[in-house]
């Protein structure tokens, strides 16, 4: 990694926002740079903001500033690229939504970003979600893990019926299903019939990571 | 207009139950470990009706929550009355934050907040210049359908001698006199809701049964994350616009503040509840807290102390970090109600500083067993309670929606059994 580069990772990583876009968009547009390598050291510079946000040094709003910096400078960045060229590997295929009754969707979006950036390809189907779409989707995308999430105590329920339905179409044992959100705890899982749940983005992209054998 | 609120004489059971309460907050011994009772959509349930009905059927409503304090006899209730039948006031105002039953969601679902950017963040000056202006021309009109002429409400401040006159001449054109029109109906409607609320709360009291509130706020920065700017908005404001959140968090507390002890006074009760959403560990570092978060609610509840009021924030979630920082603050002098904090952990640290109301899991209270409630009180009772702790029972965060009546009943049997 060049001066310039490394630069560009730390601005990112730093949350300096404005001086990442002004020399990410010089990079890009003025310098004429490969847009796949910018967009690899973002992926760097998320990777290290993943791992802070793991070790407790940041937090909601540095997840937030990060992911918006991200789409701006890949706002930037896609346009320019040869769409043939891309395609980067991903880990699995995660489905997430916040289960039918619930709005809520603050905690989803988080951890949406952090398997993103973590290298899964995450579909995220939106709140409120009903379980025929949660089973057609399953059926189209093909997701090793399906994310349900909720903050309402009547996401209890929601959850229970929405995983008994993946059981009664017989297609349960294609994925492993984790829950998470603002009430869920062991208490909760068992209730539901959930794999596992999780109290944090964090724990979310562990969970991901064990199912699918990928290493840290 | 409503009659002014003042104390009825009630009888010695009111005066017993209170007076735990106020034992509590000032962290002296009461007779017995006080249990209180606050729910919304959970009445739906224990009364047989639809949310829809409970929010919209003022008889009905009143009836029920009446009936579920005679049944459960808790030391202090919240005014049930007041939280539960907020559909018609939210139909004559055309409140556009929230979704609720026939609005956006169904007859049997509870009504839910739409977190949106309600302020932009160029707008920071407007609210800060001059708040009143902003209040009428920019964020009343997009909270409340009723107010959607008043862009046009002409600024005030400027006007003079007959300029005050000309001045008026806004007020006639045809939106804003629609617009006019419609909040002095609405008005209508908040009055009813209002009085009613305040005849139930005397209704219950003379039974015996003493508010554990006579009204609510917000934290500064909470009001201005939660219904101004948004969740993400006003995260990236703590990076994008540190100055002037600053500085927009300390008008709000100024005006919050002083709404807040108008509002107690008029309610003629001291205790004021006071959620808070934005304080959990991991919605901000320790940092950011101290920075953004908390001088501006301490000062705020430092003001309510002086002017005679017990703040009663609910920190929602997990606040265990938190607990050293929110430490600071006059002894004796308020409630702690924790949602996912360890009671007992919080008592360790906050023990000889406040009362401490909560907590036990909404996780349990709906899918659990009254053996597992009765355990969970008693778990409280041995480790807070017979350590010294001034503790008001409660759960979470009131009685979870789909909570059993057994284990209501559970909650309060074992607190008698365990606590006096």
């Amino acid at each position: 990694m060049n001066e310039q580069e490394d630069r560009l990772v730390h601005l990112l990583a730093s949350m300096e926002e404005d001086e990442a876009l002004t020399l990410a968009k010089r990079m890009l547009l003025e310098e004429k740079q490969d847009p796949l390598r910018v967009l690899e050291l973002c992926r760097e510079a998320m990777d290290i903001v993943g791992k802070k946000f793991e070790e407790g040094e940041y937090f909601l709003p540095e997840l937030v500033l990060a992911g918006e910096m991200l789409e701006q400078i890949g706002a930037v960045a896609k346009p320019l690229i040869d769409t043939s060229a891309t395609g980067a590997r991903r880990h699995g295929r995660v489905l997430i939504g916040t289960v039918h009754g619930d709005l809520h969707d603050i905690g989803k979006n988080i951890v949406t970003f952090m398997l993103d950036i973590n290298g899964f390809e995450v579909k995220d189907i939106g709140v409120d979600v009903p379980i025929k779409t949660f089973i057609q989707e399953i059926h189209d995308f093909k997701p090793q893990v399906v994310g349900l999430s909720g903050f309402l105590t009547l996401a209890f329920d929601s959850m229970k019926e929405t995983i008994a339905a993946f059981d009664n179409e017989g297609i349960r044992s294609g994925f492993n299903v984790m829950i998470g959100g603002g009430q869920i705890d062991e208490t909760v899982r068992a209730y539901t019939g959930a794999d596992a749940f999780g109290v944090n983005a964090v724990e979310a992209v562990d969970l991901c990571r064990k199912w699918l054998g990928v290493a840290r | 207009m409503n009659e002014p609120v003042t104390m009825p004489k009630v009888e010695s059971k009111h005066d017993a139950r209170w007076q735990r309460i106020l034992d509590c907050v000032a962290l002296r011994q009461p007779d017995r470990m006080p249990v209180a009772m606050y729910a919304t959509f959970w009445f739906a349930k224990y009364g047989g009706i639809s949310n829809k009905e409970l929010m919209y059927d003022y008889d009905k409503t009143a009836a029920i929550t009446e009936r579920a304090v005679l049944e459960f006899e808790p030391d202090a209730i919240a005014p049930l009355f007041s939280s539960a039948a907020l559909g018609r006031v939210l139909e004559a105002t055309d409140f556009k934050q929230l979704q609720w039953p026939g609005h956006g969601v169904g007859d049997h679902q509870p009504y839910q907040y739409l977190d949106r950017e309600y302020m932009k963040p160029e707008e920071f000056g407007a609210l800060v210049r001059d708040p009143t202006a902003f209040y009428l021309n920019q964020y009343l009109p997009r909270v409340m359908g009723i107010f959607e002429g008043f862009d046009q409400f002409p600024a005030l401040p400027g006007m003079f001698y007959l300029r005050a006159i000309n001045g008026l001449r806004p007020l006639a054109q045809p939106a804003l006199r629609e617009s006019l029109k419609r909040v002095l109906a609405a008005a209508e409607e908040v009055d009813r809701y209002m009085t009613l609320g305040t005849q139930w709360n005397r209704r219950l009291m003379a039974q015996g049964f003493p508010l554990i509130n006579g009204s609510n706020t917000g934290a500064p920065y909470d009001v201005l994350a939660d219904y101004f700017r948004g969740a993400k908005g006003m995260m990236k404001d703590l990076f994008r616009n540190k100055d002037k959140l600053l500085e927009a968090i300390d008008v709000m507390r100024v005006n919050l503040t002083r709404m807040t002890i108008a509002n107690a006074k008029a309610a003629a009760h001291p205790i004021v509840f006071i959620p808070i959403h934005w304080a959990p560990d991991a919605f901000m570092s320790k940092k950011q807290f101290e920075e953004f978060w908390w001088p501006s609610f301490r000062q705020m509840m430092l003001d309510m102390i002086q002017a005679d009021l017990i703040p009663m924030p609910l920190w929602e979630s997990d606040c265990t970090k938190r607990l050293e920082i929110i430490r600071d603050i006059p002894p004796g002098k308020c409630i702690y109600w924790f949602e996912r904090t360890d009671l007992i952990k919080a008592h360790e640290v906050l023990g000889d500083v406040v009362a401490l109301r909560g907590n036990l899991s909404p996780s349990m209270m709906t899918t659990g067993t009254p053996a597992e409630v009765d355990a969970a009180v008693r778990n409280l009772v041995d480790n807070v309670w017979n350590k010294g702790g001034k503790l008001i029972l409660d759960t979470a965060f009131g009685i979870p929606d789909e909570t059993p009546v057994e284990n209501v009943r559970a909650m309060f049997d074992a607190a008698r059994r365990y606590a006096g």
